[in-house]
């Protein structure tokens, strides 16, 4: 599996010569470890994570509706799922969806705060990982970029 | 860059809350300059809260989370006066770690 090896290849230090002589890039370098965050798409970035996902009405997204500064949108993604044990953040329409992946601990709340870029009004999408499988739920936050909003 | 973190743990009925608010360019490698060169990738790519040396959170960040990153979480098992440690890793190998009593 690629990002085994990618992994395995990382941690012996041998990716830092393959970037050194050329053969892999340092974003691909970079990317090892880290399934999903260099996909451009969301479809890819969703495949990276684990697949589908079913839809779920015990995630909750909170973000603006609209959001004057897409530089700094606040997220908040809340899952009631019992045994939530990873959340994906991730904006359908940015360069690279995928945007945070937060791993909750047993003792640690399945709700995590942050603030995010959005390049433009998009999709926001939660995937949490509970008991093994994968849920997701969407919200779209639209985006107003300089002037004088609205 | 490689500010502070302003760290505030509150417990209240068992629960603690985190809120992490740290000093990060969070440059995404996209932009570019005034001369029109890129300007280069620099983001935090890692983030671990730990109390007592347990983990309590974990993160994994690209490029889109906003500069001077912020992130609120809660957790159960710490008491006041036990404190509350977050370390960040960059792109480029940097690391800081603060840490913070829990009031």
């Amino acid at each position: 599996m690629i990002s085994t090896r990618r992994t395995v290849l990382q941690a012996t230090g041998a990716m830092a010569t393959l970037v050194a002589l050329g053969i892999v890039t340092a974003q691909q370098a970079h990317a090892a470890g880290r399934p999903g965050f260099e996909a451009r798409t969301l479809q890819d970035a969703l495949r990276a994570i684990g697949g589908a996902a079913a839809t779920s009405d015990q995630i909750s997204i909170v973000s603006p509706d609209i959001a004057e500064n897409g530089a700094v949108v606040p997220v908040t993604v809340i899952s009631r799922l019992p045994k939530s044990t990873e959340m994906f953040v991730l904006v359908e329409r940015n360069p690279l969806p995928l945007t945070a992946a937060f791993t909750i601990p047993e003792g640690t709340e399945a709700e995590i705060q942050t603030r995010l870029r959005m390049g433009e009004s998009s999709n926001i999408v939660a995937v949490v990982r509970a008991d093994g499988r994968l849920f997701s739920a969407v919200k779209e936050t639209k985006v107003t970029l300089g002037g004088c909003g609205g | 860059m490689a500010g502070p973190m302003r760290i505030r743990a509150t417990e209240e009925g068992g629960l603690t809350t985190v809120r992490v608010l740290m000093a990060h360019p969070m440059e995404t490698g996209l932009r570019r300059g005034p001369d029109g060169a890129p300007i280069p990738a620099q983001y935090i790519t890692n983030v671990e809260a730990t109390h007592n040396g347990r983990t309590v959170l974990s993160g994994v960040w690209g490029p889109a989370v906003s500069q001077n990153p912020f992130m609120a979480f809660k957790f159960r098992g710490a008491t006041k006066g036990q404190r509350v440690s977050v370390r960040w890793t960059d792109n480029r190998g940097a690391t800081r770690t603060d840490e913070a009593a829990i009031t």
